[in-house]
C-alpha cells in the first residue's frame, strides 16, 4: 500500500531539475533581467593603477553630460559616513576610494545616468589625478622591512601582515620530528584563482521616500546577511529593507561577500528617488571581486620507516590583497585550512599562518570550497605524495596504512577536527579497480617505448562541510544555523521556504525531494521558494556546501513537526488515539488494520476544514537547525595522464571519482555537481590562475587570459559512489557540491609528477602548463610560482 | 556590452559599402564576421563613427577551385565553411589542418577567413596560412580593384595596406605545379586560445620531390612571421631525415618569440621546430604510402 517513494519524486529520486524548465527556455529572472519604472543605470571607475595617491578628482566634464544624473566620488561618501564598510573578517573596504588606492580595479568613482552607454560614456570624462606609489604584488615584498604601508588608513596597522596565527601541538610535534626516521617536505604555491560565474554581480536598488522601504535586487548566495549588513552600514531599519536574491548564474562563493557597487546604488537610489541599475561587466568581476586562493605552503612530514606518519607541520603564507575580505567564520584567520589531513590517523600536528596585505584585489572568497579546505586538501595530497617517494612506498599502500579505519569514527584529527564517518579503504580500492592500478606498470612500460611518459595520481580526502555548529563558528557574531519553513495547503499541496539560497545547484528540486521523503507528498506538489527575505525564514545563505548538511536538514526536521501535527488529525480523522496510528509514506493507518487509514492530504484538508475542538487550524511550520557537527564526506580521485615529452602537453586517459556523500537525494543532481567540480579541479591544474606583474598590472582579467575550460578540453570522467550514511543528519546526508573542486586538483598534479619521477622532479606548482612541464622535465628541476608575466609589447 | 556610440549601416552593395567607407574619410570600420571587431568595441578599443556591415551583400561567400587550380575564398567565408568543405579537405591541406584549430566552434560559425587576414593578428591563424600558401588579396576601392600579396599586405601587428576606402573581397591561394601538401600545427592552452606557437606549412610536390614550400608561424612574434625563406632548404629536395631538420631550424631561426605567461622564448622556438618537423614526416610518410 506504501507509496514508492522514487516514483513521488524522494530520496534517490533522480528527478529532472524543475528550474531548468525555465533556465533552458531562457526565461530565468536573473537581477539584470528585472526592469522598474523610471529606473537609472550605474557604472564605476576604476582605478588603473595597482597603487596610487588621490590628488585630485574633476568630475566636471561627468556631471556636463546630457542623462548624468549623479556622479559619487569618494568624498561625497565620506560625507555620508559610507566611504568604508566592514568585511566579513573584521577589517575594513574602500566603497569609493579617498585617500589611495590600492589595487587595480578599485573602485573610484560611480556615474548614475538615464542608460548604461552614458554612465559609461561619462566615466571616460572623469579625470583622476594619481601619485603612483610602489606597488606590492605577494608577500615577500609586503614583508620586506622598508615596504610602503599599503594599509596606513587604519590605526595601529604596522607593516603590511594582517595576522599571525597557529594552531595545533607545537612540542609534541616536536618531539614527534625528533624520533622521525625520515623527514619529508614539500613547497607549494596555490595560484590566486577567480570563481568566476557566468553571471557577474549586480544589484537593481530601489529605495522609496514615501514608505521608507528599500528593495534591493541583488546577485547573493546569502540575501539574509545582507539585509542585516544593510542595516548596520546604511543605518536603516531592518523591517524595511528587503533583499531579494532572484535566479543567480551561479555564485561558487563568489557572491557571499557585499561588494562597493551594492552600497554606491543604493546610496545613489536613495539620492535620485529612482531605482539604480548596476551590472559589473565580465573584467570588472574577475578583477574587483572575491578570488580564492593564493597561498604559499610549507610543510614537513614525520615518517617512521614502515609507513607510518608521525606527525606534520604546516605553515601558510597567504596574500589577502588590499582589504583583509575573507569570507570566513570568525574564529579562523586562515578559514579551515588546518581539516588538512583528516583523513590520515596521525598522532600530532602543528600549523603557523601569516597573513599579509598586498596591492592586489581583496577577496579570499571561498571558492567552491569550506574556507580555504581546498588549499588544505591539496597540500595534504601532494606532501602524502612527496612522503610515499620519499619512502619509496606505494602511493596507495601508504595511504591505506594511514588512514582513520571505518571504526575510529568519530575520529579526533590531529588539528582538534572530529570526523563522523567514512569507508576510506573502500573508496580507495574501487578507485585503484577502476583505474587499473595493477596493470599500470606494464601500461607505462608500454607508452614508453612510443616515446610518452605516463603517471598516476591519488587524491583522497575527507572535508569538513556544513557549518556550524553554532557553538564554533559564526560570521560577525551571527551563528552558523539554517532555517525551514513549510506551509500544507488544504489540497495537500505544499509551499516550503528556506534560508538558503540555489545558484543553479538545484534546491528547487532537492529541496521538495526532502520533504516528499518525509510525508509522502509527490515532490512535484511543492514549491520551493527561496531568497526573499521578506518571505523567507532567516538562514546564512549557501556556500562551503552547506546546504543539505545545514537547511536540508532543517527540512527534514520541519517536515517531521508537520508531520507529528497531521498525525493528531488523523487520529482525530480515524476516531482512534494518536498511539494506534502507524505511519507509512504518505499515510495514517490504525495499527492492526492497515487498511484503515488517511493521506496525508486528508490531513492537510482536515487542519482547514475538520480539525479536532481545541486544535489550532492550519498545517505548517518553521524548524531552525544547529547542527551537532559538521558532515565529512569523503572522496577517492585517481587521474591517468599521458606527457608529450617533446611538447610538455598532457593528455588525461582516465579519471575515476569514487565519491562518498553519504545518503544521495538526488543522484544526478550529486554526480552534476561532481562533473562540474572536477572541471574546475581540471581548469586549475591545467590553465587557470590569476597573476600581476611588477606593476601591479592583473592578468587574468578577462577570459583570454583567464581561462575557462571548454567541453572540448575538459576530460571524461567515471563516477562510482559509496554511501556512508552521516550518523548526525538526520537524513544521513553530507555536503557534496565541492569535494571534486576540492580534492580535485591534487589528482592532476600528482598524475604528472608520478610521470615524472624519474626525471629528478618533485614539484611543478600549478597551472601545468604545458610550456612548465616541458621546462621540468627537460632541466629535472622543479617550478615554484607563478607564470611569468607579459612582459608588455 | 556598451560600446561608444556608433552609426550602423548594411549595405546591399560593394560599391555602396566604398561609398560609405570613402564617406567615413578613416572614422568607418568593416564589420565582418565581428568576432575581432565586436570584442574590440566592447572594450572600448575600437571606437568606429561608422560600422558599415557587409553580411548582406550577397555573392561574398564562395569557395572556389577555378580550372587553373587556384582556390578563391570570398569574403563572407566562414571558417566552418572551410573547416567543413569537401574540396577544401581534398585540394588544400594546409588550410584544411588549419580551420578546425581556429578559435572554438561558435566563434568559426561567424568569423571569416578574409576578415581575419585583414585583423591582422599576430597570433592569427589564417594570415599565417595564407604567407606559407604565397596568397594574395584582392581588394576593392572607388578607383576599381587591385591585388596585393601577402607579403605585402600584412604591415605589422592589427595593420594591413588596405586603404580606408577599400574592401577585401576575396583571397587567392595559387595553383600548385604539382601536388598540394602540407598542414597546420598549433599548440594553445584550450580550445579558442590564441597560439602560443603555430606552424603553418605549405609544401607544393610532384612525386617524392619538393618543388615549392612555403612557412609561416603565428604567436611567435610581434607580427605574422613570413618564414618562407627557409623553402632552400627543400626545393628540389625529398623529404628525407636531413631536410626536414634542415627545414625546421631555419624556420626555427625565424621565429621571434618573446618569453610571456604562454611560455619562454626558448619554449615556443622549440615548439616551432618540433610541429615543423612533424608536419614534414608526416608528408613525407603520406607520400611513401
Ligand atoms: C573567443 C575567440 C577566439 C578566437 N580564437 C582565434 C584563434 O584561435 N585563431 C584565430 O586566428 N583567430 C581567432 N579568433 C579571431 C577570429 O578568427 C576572427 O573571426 C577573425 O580574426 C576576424 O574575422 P571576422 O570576420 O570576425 O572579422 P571582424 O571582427 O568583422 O573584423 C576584423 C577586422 O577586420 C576588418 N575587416 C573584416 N573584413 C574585412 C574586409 N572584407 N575588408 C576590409 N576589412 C575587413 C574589420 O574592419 C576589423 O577591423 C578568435 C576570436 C574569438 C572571439
Amino acid at each position: 500500500m506504501s507509496l514508492n517513494e522514487v516514483k513521488i519524486g524522494g530520496m534517490g529520486a533522480s528527478r529532472r531539475r524543475v528550474e531548468d524548465n525555465r533556465f533552458i527556455r531562457g526565461k530565468g529572472n536573473y537581477v539584470d533581467d528585472i526592469v522598474l519604472p523610471g529606473m537609472l543605470h550605474m557604472e564605476i571607475l576604476r582605478s588603473p593603477v595597482a597603487h596610487a595617491r588621490i590628488k585630485s578628482i574633476d568630475t566636471s566634464a561627468a556631471w556636463d553630460m546630457p542623462g548624468v544624473r549623479l556622479v559619487l566620488t569618494g568624498e561625497m561618501m565620506a560625507a555620508r559616513n559610507l566611504a568604508w564598510m566592514p568585511t566579513l573578517s573584521y577589517d575594513t573596504a574602500a566603497v569609493l576610494a579617498t585617500d589611495k588606492v590600492r589595487f587595480q580595479g578599485q573602485e573610484v568613482c560611480a556615474v548614475i545616468a538615464d542608460d548604461p552607454y552614458i554612465a559609461k560614456d561619462a566615466c571616460g570624462k572623469i579625470v583622476v589625478d594619481y601619485e603612483i606609489l610602489p606597488p606590492i604584488v605577494n608577500p615577500v615584498q609586503a614583508a620586506a622591512p622598508d615596504a610602503v604601508q599599503i594599509r596606513d588608513d587604519k590605526a595601529g596597522q604596522v607593516g603590511n601582515k594582517i595576522f599571525d596565527w597557529e594552531i595545533g601541538d607545537k612540542a609534541r610535534t616536536d618531539n614527534a620530528f625528533a624520533d622521525a626516521d625520515v623527514v619529508s617536505k614539500i613547497e607549494l604555491h596555490y595560484p590566486r584563482t577567480h570563481p568566476s560565474p557566468m553571471e557577474t554581480c549586480g544589484s537593481l536598488a530601489d529605495y522609496d521616500r514615501a514608505t521608507g522601504k528599500l528593495t534591493v535586487y541583488l546577485t547573493t548566495q546569502a540575501p539574509h546577511i545582507v539585509r542585516a549588513a544593510v542595516a548596520m552600514v546604511a543605518e536603516l531599519p531592518e523591517q524595511n529593507i528587503r533583499i531579494v536574491s532572484p535566479d543567480i548564474g551561479g555564485g561558487f562563493g563568489n557572491k557571499v561577500p557585499i561588494y562597493p557597487g551594492y552600497v554606491v546604488a543604493i546610496l545613489a537610489s536613495i539620492l535620485t528617488e529612482k531605482p539604480v541599475k548596476w551590472i559589473e561587466d565580465k573584467t570588472g568581476n574577475l578583477t574587483s571581486t572575491g578570488f580564492g586562493r593564493d597561498v604559499y605552503l610549507k610543510g614537513e612530514m614525520a615518517l617512521r620507516k614502515d609507513g607510518k606518519i608521525l606527525g606534520v607541520r604546516m605553515n601558510t603564507i597567504s596574500d589577502h590583497g588590499a582589504f583583509f575580505a575573507d569570507a570566513q567564520p570568525s574564529k579562523f584567520k586562515i578559514g579551515l585550512m588546518h581539516s588538512a589531513f583528516a583523513a590520515y590517523d596521525i598522532p600530532t600536528a602543528h600549523m603557523f599562518a601569516t597573513g599579509y596585505y598586498t596591492n592586489k584585489a581583496p577577496g579570499g572568497v571561498a571558492y567552491r570550497c569550506s574556507f580555504r579546505v581546498t588549499e588544505a586538501m591539496f597540500f595534504q595530497e601532494r606532501m602524502v605524495q612527496a612522503a610515499a617517494d620519499d619512502l619509496g612506498m606505494d602511493q596507495a599502500e601508504f595511504r591505506r596504512v594511514n588512514f582513520v579505519k571505518d571504526e575510529q569514527h568519530p575520529h579526533r584529527t590531529a588539528f582538534g577536527f572530529l570526523t563522523d564517518s567514512g569507508q576510506y579503504e573502500k573508496c580507495l580500492d574501487i578507485g585503484l579497480e577502476a583505474i587499473g592500478y595493477k596493470n599500470f606498470a606494464a601500461e607505462k612500460a608500454e607508452a614508453a617505448k612510443r616515446g610518452r611518459l605516463l603517471g598516476i595520481g591519488i587524491s583522497t580526502m575527507t572535508e569538513p562541510l556544513g557549518a556550524g555548529n553554532s557553538r564554533e563558528y559564526d560570521i560577525l557574531g551571527i551563528k552558523m544555523f539554517d532555517s525551514a519553513e513549510l506551509r500544507i495547503h488544504m489540497s495537500g499541496k505544499a509551499i516550503l521556504r528556506t534560508g538558503s539560497r540555489g545558484q543553479g545547484t538545484g534546491h528547487e528540486t532537492t529541496w521538495a525531494q526532502i520533504v516528499a521523503h518525509e510525508l509522502g507528498i509527490p515532490a512535484d506538489d511543492i514549491l520551493v521558494e527561496e531568497g526573499d527575505t521578506d518571505t523567507a525564514p532567516f538562514g546564512m545563505g549557501t556556500y562551503a556546501s552547506r546546504s543539505t548538511p545545514v537547511a536540508g536538514a532543517a527540512i527534514a526536521m520541519v517536515a517531521r513537526k508537520v508531520r507529528a501535527k497531521a498525525r493528531k488529525l488523523a487520529a482525530h480523522l480515524l476516531e482512534v488515539s494518536e498511539e494506534d496510528i502507524e505511519w507509512e509514506l504518505g499515510r495514517f493507518y490504525v495499527r492492526g488494520n492497515q487498511e484503515r487509514g488517511v493521506t496525508i492530504q486528508d490531513c492537510a484538508m482536515a487542519a482547514y476544514s475538520n480539525m479536532p475542538d481545541g486544535m489550532e487550524p492550519g498545517l505548517e511550520n518553521v524548524a531552525y537547525y544547529d547542527p551537532p557537527n559538521l558532515t565529512w564526506p569523503f572522496a577517492c580521485y585517481i587521474a591517468k595522464v599521458e606527457i608529450d615529452p617533446e611538447t610538455g602537453v598532457w593528455d588525461v586517459l582516465q579519471f575515476v571519482a569514487v565519491d562518498d556523500c553519504g545518503v544521495r537525494i538526488n543522484p544526478m543532481i550529486v554526480e552534476g555537481q561532481i562533473m562540474g567540480g572536477l572541471t574546475e579541479a581540471y581548469a586549475m591544474a591545467n590553465m587557470q590562475y590569476q597573476t600581476y606583474d611588477e606593476e601591479g598590472n592583473i592578468i587574468g582579467g578577462n577570459y583570454m587570459d583567464f581561462l575557462l575550460p571548454t567541453a572540448w578540453e575538459t576530460p571524461g570522467f567515471e563516477l562510482y559512489e559509496v554511501v556512508t550514511p552521516c550518523p548526525h543528519h538526520p537524513i544521513g546526508a553530507k555536503g557534496v557540491g565541492e569535494c571534486a573542486t576540492v580534492g580535485g586538483p591534487a589528482a592532476f598534479v600528482n598524475a604528472v609528477m608520478d610521470a615524472l619521477k624519474d626525471k629528478g622532479v618533485r614539484n611543478i606548482d600549478m597551472p601545468l602548463m604545458p610550456n612548465r612541464v616541458y621546462e621540468a622535465l627537460t632541466t629535472g628541476k622543479d617550478i615554484y610560482g607563478m607564470p611569468p608575466v607579459r612582459s608588455g609589447n | 556590452m556598451y560600446p561608444s556610440r556608433f552609426k550602423y549601416e548594411s549595405p546591399k552593395t560593394i560599391v555602396e559599402a566604398i561609398k560609405l567607407l570613402d564617406a567615413g574619410k578613416g572614422d568607418a570600420k568593416v564589420l565582418a564576421g565581428g568576432q575581432s571587431l565586436v570584442p574590440m568595441l566592447k572594450l572600448r578599443f575600437a571606437f568606429p563613427d561608422q560600422i558599415v556591415d557587409i553580411n548582406n551583400i550577397p555573392g561574398l561567400d564562395y569557395i572556389r577551385f577555378d580550372a587553373d587550380g587556384s582556390l578563391h575564398i570570398g569574403a563572407l567565408v566562414r571558417h566552418e565553411h572551410l573547416e567543413k568543405s569537401v574540396e577544401i579537405s581534398m585540394r588544400q591541406p594546409t588550410i584544411a589542418a588549419a580551420a578546425p584549430l581556429v578559435a572554438d566552434p561558435i566563434v568559426r560559425a561567424r568569423g571569416t577567413f578574409v576578415g581575419s587576414v585583414c585583423h591582422a593578428d599576430p597570433q592569427g591563424d589564417w594570415a599565417a596560412t595564407m604567407i606559407a600558401l604565397h596568397g594574395s588579396i584582392v581588394v576593392q576601392g572607388p578607383k576599381g580593384k587591385r591585388t596585393i600579396a601577402m607579403k605585402d599586405f600584412v604591415l605589422g601587428p592589427y595593420a594591413n595596406s588596405l586603404n580606408y576606402n577599400e574592401i577585401a573581397i576575396e583571397a587567392v591561394i595559387p595553383a600548385p605545379k604539382g601536388v598540394a601538401r602540407g598542414g597546420y600545427l598549433k599548440l594553445e592552452r584550450r580550445v579558442g586560445d590564441f597560439a602560443t606557437a603555430s606552424v603553418a606549412v605549405a609544401l607544393d610536390m610532384s612525386g617524392d620531390t619538393v618543388l615549392n614550400a612555403g612557412f609561416a608561424l603565428a604567436g611567435v612574434g610581434g607580427k605574422t612571421i613570413d618564414a618562407n625563406e627557409a623553402a632552400s632548404a627543400l626545393i628540389g629536395q625529398k623529404l628525407t631525415e636531413a631536410t626536414i631538420a634542415k627545414a625546421a631550424q631555419l624556420v626555427a631561426a625565424l621565429a621571434e618569440p618573446r618569453t610571456d605567461h604562454r611560455g619562454s622564448a626558448e619554449y615556443k622556438r622549440h615548439i616551432v621546430e618540433t610541429f615543423v618537423k612533424r608536419i614534414l614526416v608526416a608528408n613525407s610518410a603520406q607520400k611513401v604510402a
